[in-house]
């Protein structure tokens, strides 16, 4: 059997938090009792226009800035005219020819870019409720604001969607246009996939799989349509255009429509709308309220000393990387604040939406200061961890676990005495330096540290480890 | 320059009559009369009387009445309102009660204006007789074996007939204009953008436009100025630039007078004959009369009817019978329900332009038809552009024929939308443009004058209408026997 190459585009339909919907001032709330988040304009009753929500133009406008597009200064609003129940204009109003932002792309780890052809902004349907052998329609979500961010041809694995629609999940949640949760559908993916023999490099019959909201039914649903269409062209059939689903039941894609009965949507400029022209001062400033993106994050941990791994753990979740980048503020050793953070503290709050949230007790303030007190020696690092956790308990600061005996420095006297038996202890230590090894001295001090649980001063105790050596 | 709503406010705040008085002789008057002339589809008495009792309470407290304020007025069957049964006319709209009000009742409601019922249209709007409605066509009150005009033809029987004081209706295509051309009154199609069309049921979005139906020149000056206004609820909502009412009666310093002679192409000689006449009034005036040719003219009737049908059949798409108005008594599947739904509740001629628009969007024909006539538009707009470089107004015929005799419009559709010929320019451009009265037929049906200006220029184009009210002294309003004629 030959070898075949995976070749997948994806567009994704990502729903935007702004507090109201697209063209009214409905609430975009998650859930609700079927049709109570609806007015006049949101059902479409005759005689109601639409009045474009400015934000969520602003957060399409910034989805195209955190992903490299251009954002262009001219574009409209169109009527994308089909029959369906949830969709209670018989059009939705989307864009066609002239989207809000183009040409961008996203960076995979590997260095391979993943083009994005455009993003624009729509409106969300409503949705159908089958119960009791009847068929209901809740107009809660129709009307919500959504992004949709097209992608070239550009993917040739499983694993190189996953990164992306991961990747991108990550950009939107951080710069704040939505909060991208596919369990409850502000994130849902469409893939035209096609295959061909490895190293062809014409393009094959592609089909299109609808509507997947989840991480792990996408990757069966795409492994399956691989083989699918690899077992068609390998047995001498043709792969036949047409537009699936993922049936999560049965592990296989079914088909909704074929070519012949496509959509014709009948696009033309929604009249009840005027052009959307963005000034590049309104980008300009858009751009300013960009944070620092995951990406150049990560890069800036690595630079710090922090391992790939607990770079990468960091970034996962903006709050947890805001609150480490704030604790971690004029350390000298950072990693110790990400080691108290990924050690400690994701073992509490070990799910994504408790790391999204990040509500501890603990503030970054205090863990800085814990960090301070075993940097300076002050305090050891198993003295810190279980501190550590009573702070994670309580949310009160270090000093209230730590007693002053704990912290204060040990008198001079006492530090002689430890210095000198520390000396009578380490008899070879004391002789490289004696022999000219400097760095013996380093030992000598973390061992006297060592006997103090961190109580001395490090510099005093170096200096009179230094003064007993010379009198020798 | 009294026009009659100033007299009627006039008789209120002196009291000679009270505004319950008032209404209810309107309401004498529809229920004679509206038998005949079909003019309201819904009369909304109850209400009338309760905001005729508040209006007779501020007159007792000795307030000083609003222009509008307990004037009876109508409203056209498109126009949302809440708590009436508003159906476009049409079997599809059934039974739907809106549940918000159109920004223009809103207005006209806080002034405690006198609303008498809903008014009769062709279905949707689509349509130059009012015969297309489900409810039947309105009658002329000048020969009522010949039609109202249409679409808001309703709205012209009730002003024409005595049934109310004004009519507020809509343009798409000349649906003002014309039947206040067949019935003898102004009626004026603002610039788009300047009346929100918030809550008017749309039949064409980038065309349509409210605007007034009247008995003089004064009371559309008065009616525009209360209902134009940037309106938040209308993005495509600019208001007006600047209130018309107050230099009605300014006389323009230098008037140049465009004849496009595209305009006059078959059109009835005893209407070219009358619009000659209207001609000469104005050089006597001292006007300047310019002639010019607009090409661009000739393309507006196909470019009407393709644009206007393409964004019908998406406006028309949500009566599907799941929310509200009609649905089909039996089907086995949602499809099935809005098929039959769409096919039992829309007329034929609101089929044919969901057809016809349907196919000029639809993928291959979408560049032969649609995009030509988006570009063509572009071509009519530079044109007048072209034309008020030159002149003031244009003066043209409103239809090239007067009231069409009942039945006439269904036998040949064609031929009845060319009838349009004359009024679909101004649509296609978004300008304003005033139908008003300039003498009768042979048969004594009335001929109307068509002025068309600039955008935003209504204030030039009401006084140059003005104008030629007071030159003729009024000689072309003739009184109808029909309703509350005594206030006519």
């Amino acid at each position: 059997m030959r070898e075949y190459e995976l070749i997948a585009g994806l567009e994704t339909h990502i729903e935007l938090s702004t507090k109201t919907k697209i063209f009214c001032s409905c609430t975009t709330a998650f859930g609700g009792e079927p049709n109570t988040h609806c007015c006049p304009i949101c059902i479409g009753l005759p005689g109601t226009l639409p009045k474009l929500n400015r934000q969520a133009v602003r957060y399409g406008i910034l989805a195209g800035l955190a992903t490299n597009c251009k954002i262009n200064p001219v574009s409209k609003m169109d009527r994308k005219n089909y029959v369906y129940p949830d969709l209670p204009k018989a059009y939705q109003v989307s864009q066609y020819d002239k989207p809000l932002c183009s040409d961008g792309y996203i960076l995979l780890d590997s260095g391979r870019k993943i083009r994005l052809t455009r993003i624009h902004i729509e409106e969300d349907a409503g949705k159908l409720v089958h119960e009791r052998g009847n068929s209901f329609v809740d107009y809660n979500r129709g009307g919500i604001p959504l992004i949709e961010i097209v992608t070239e041809p550009d993917f040739r694995s499983v694993d190189e969607v996953r990164e992306y629609v991961e990747k991108l999940q990550l950009l939107m949640k951080y710069i704040g246009v939505s909060d991208c949760k596919m369990q409850e559908g502000s994130l849902r993916c469409d893939v035209n996939i096609s295959v061909r023999p490895k190293g062809s490099l014409a393009l094959g019959t592609r089909t299109e799989i609808k509507n997947m909201n989840s991480f792990a039914f996408m990757e069966q649903a795409l492994e399956y349509e691989f083989e699918r269409q690899v077992d068609l062209l390998e047995s001498g059939e043709p792969v036949v255009q047409e537009t699936l689903r993922y049936n999560d039941m049965t592990g296989e894609t079914e088909s909704m429509r074929s070519k012949e009965d496509a959509h014709d949507y009948r696009y033309f400029k929604e009249p009840d709308l005027v052009t959307i022209c963005t000034s590049p001062e309104e980008i300009e400033q858009l751009r300013a309220l960009l944070p620092e993106l995951p990406d150049r994050k990560k890069a800036r941990y690595l630079s710090m000393g922090i391992h790939e791994g607990g770079a990468a753990a960091l970034i996962r979740s903006r709050k947890v990387a805001e609150f480490f980048d704030e604790a971690a503020k004029g350390l000298q050793t950072p990693q110790l604040a990400a080691a108290f953070i990924v050690g400690q503290m994701f073992s509490r709050y070990s799910t994504a939406t408790q790391r999204d949230e990040w509500e501890t007790p603990v503030t970054p303030s205090r863990l800085h200061e814990l960090c301070v007190m075993v940097e300076s020696g002050r305090c050891n690092r198993g003295l810190a961890k279980t501190t550590f956790e009573k702070m994670m308990d309580t949310g009160k600061g270090a000093t209230a676990f730590l007693s002053a005996d704990d912290l204060a420095e040990i008198d001079n006297n006492q530090l002689k005495k430890i210095c000198q038996e520390v000396l009578a202890e380490n008899v070879s230590a004391v002789q490289s330096y004696l022999g000219g090894k400097e760095t013996a001295l380093k030992a000598l001090v973390g061992a006297v540290m060592r006997k103090t649980r961190g109580r001395a001063n490090a510099a005093k105790a170096e200096q009179l480890l230094v003064d007993s050596l010379k009198k020798g | 320059m009294t026009g009659m709503i100033e007299k009627l406010n006039s008789l209120l705040q002196k009291k000679k009559i009270s505004c319950i008085e008032l209404t209810q002789a309107y309401l004498n008057g529809i229920a004679r009369d509206n038998g005949v002339l079909n003019a309201y589809v819904r009369v909304t008495e109850e209400r009338a009387l309760e905001t005729a009792a508040v209006v007779d309470h501020k007159l007792a407290a000795g307030q000083i009445l609003s222009p509008l304020e307990g004037i009876p007025m109508t409203l056209k069957d498109n126009i949302s309102t809440r708590g009436v049964e508003t159906t476009c006319c049409s079997k599809i709209l059934q039974g739907y009660t809106p549940i918000y009000d159109a920004s223009v009742w809103q207005t006209l409601k806080r002034q405690n204006a006198v609303l008498l019922g809903k008014t009769n249209m062709d279905e949707f709007a689509m349509g130059s007789s009012c015969e297309t409605s489900c409810y039947g066509g309105a009658v002329n009150p000048f020969d009522i074996d010949c039609v109202a005009g249409g679409s808001s033809g309703g709205g012209a029987a009730a002003v024409a007939g005595n049934l109310a004081a004004y009519a507020l209706g809509s343009d798409t295509g000349g649906s003002i204009r014309q039947p206040a051309g067949f019935c003898g009154l102004v009626g004026l199609k603002p610039t788009y953008g300047t009346v929100s069309r918030f809550g008017l049921i749309a039949y064409a979005s980038s065309l349509d436009q409210i605007g007034p139906l009247c008995k003089s020149v004064a009371d559309a000056a008065l009616v525009f100025d209360a209902i134009s206004c940037q309106d938040p609820m209308d993005s495509t909502s600019i208001g007006q630039k600047e209130p018309t009412w107050p230099q009605l009666t300014q006389k323009p310093e230098k008037l140049i007078i465009g004849i496009v002679k595209e305009y006059f192409k078959g059109v009835n000689p005893q209407i070219e004959k009358a619009l000659q006449n209207a001609v000469h009034t104005y050089e006597k005036m001292g006007a300047e009369i310019v002639k010019l040719s607009m090409p661009a003219v000739s393309y507006a009737l196909p470019v009407y009817y393709i644009l206007a049908c393409a964004e019908a059949s998406s406006n028309l798409g949500r009566y599907d019978g799941i929310r509200y108005g009609y649905r089909t008594k039996h089907y086995n599947s949602v499809y099935e329900m809005i098929c039959k739904t769409r096919s039992e509740g829309f007329g034929p001629e609101v089929q044919r332009r969901i057809l016809l628009g349907s196919y000029v969007l639809s993928a291959g024909y979408y560049d032969a038809y649609y995009k030509k006539a988006q570009n063509l538009r572009g071509a009519v707009v530079q044109g007048f552009d072209e034309a008020f470089s030159r002149c003031d107004v244009i003066l043209a015929p409103t239809v090239p024929a007067t009231a069409f005799p009942k039945g006439f419009a269904a036998q040949d559709q064609v031929q009845t939308y060319q009838t349009d010929v004359c009024t679909v320019p101004v649509n296609i451009a978004g300008i304003p443009a005033l139908s008003m009265p300039c003498g009768y037929d042979k048969k004594g049906l009335p001929i109307g004058m068509q002025l068309i200006a600039n955008r935003f220029e209504e204030a030039k184009l009401l006084q140059i209408a003005y104008q030629f009210e007071q030159a003729t002294d009024g000689e072309f309003y003739r009184k109808t026997k029909w309703g509350c004629c005594q206030y006519a």
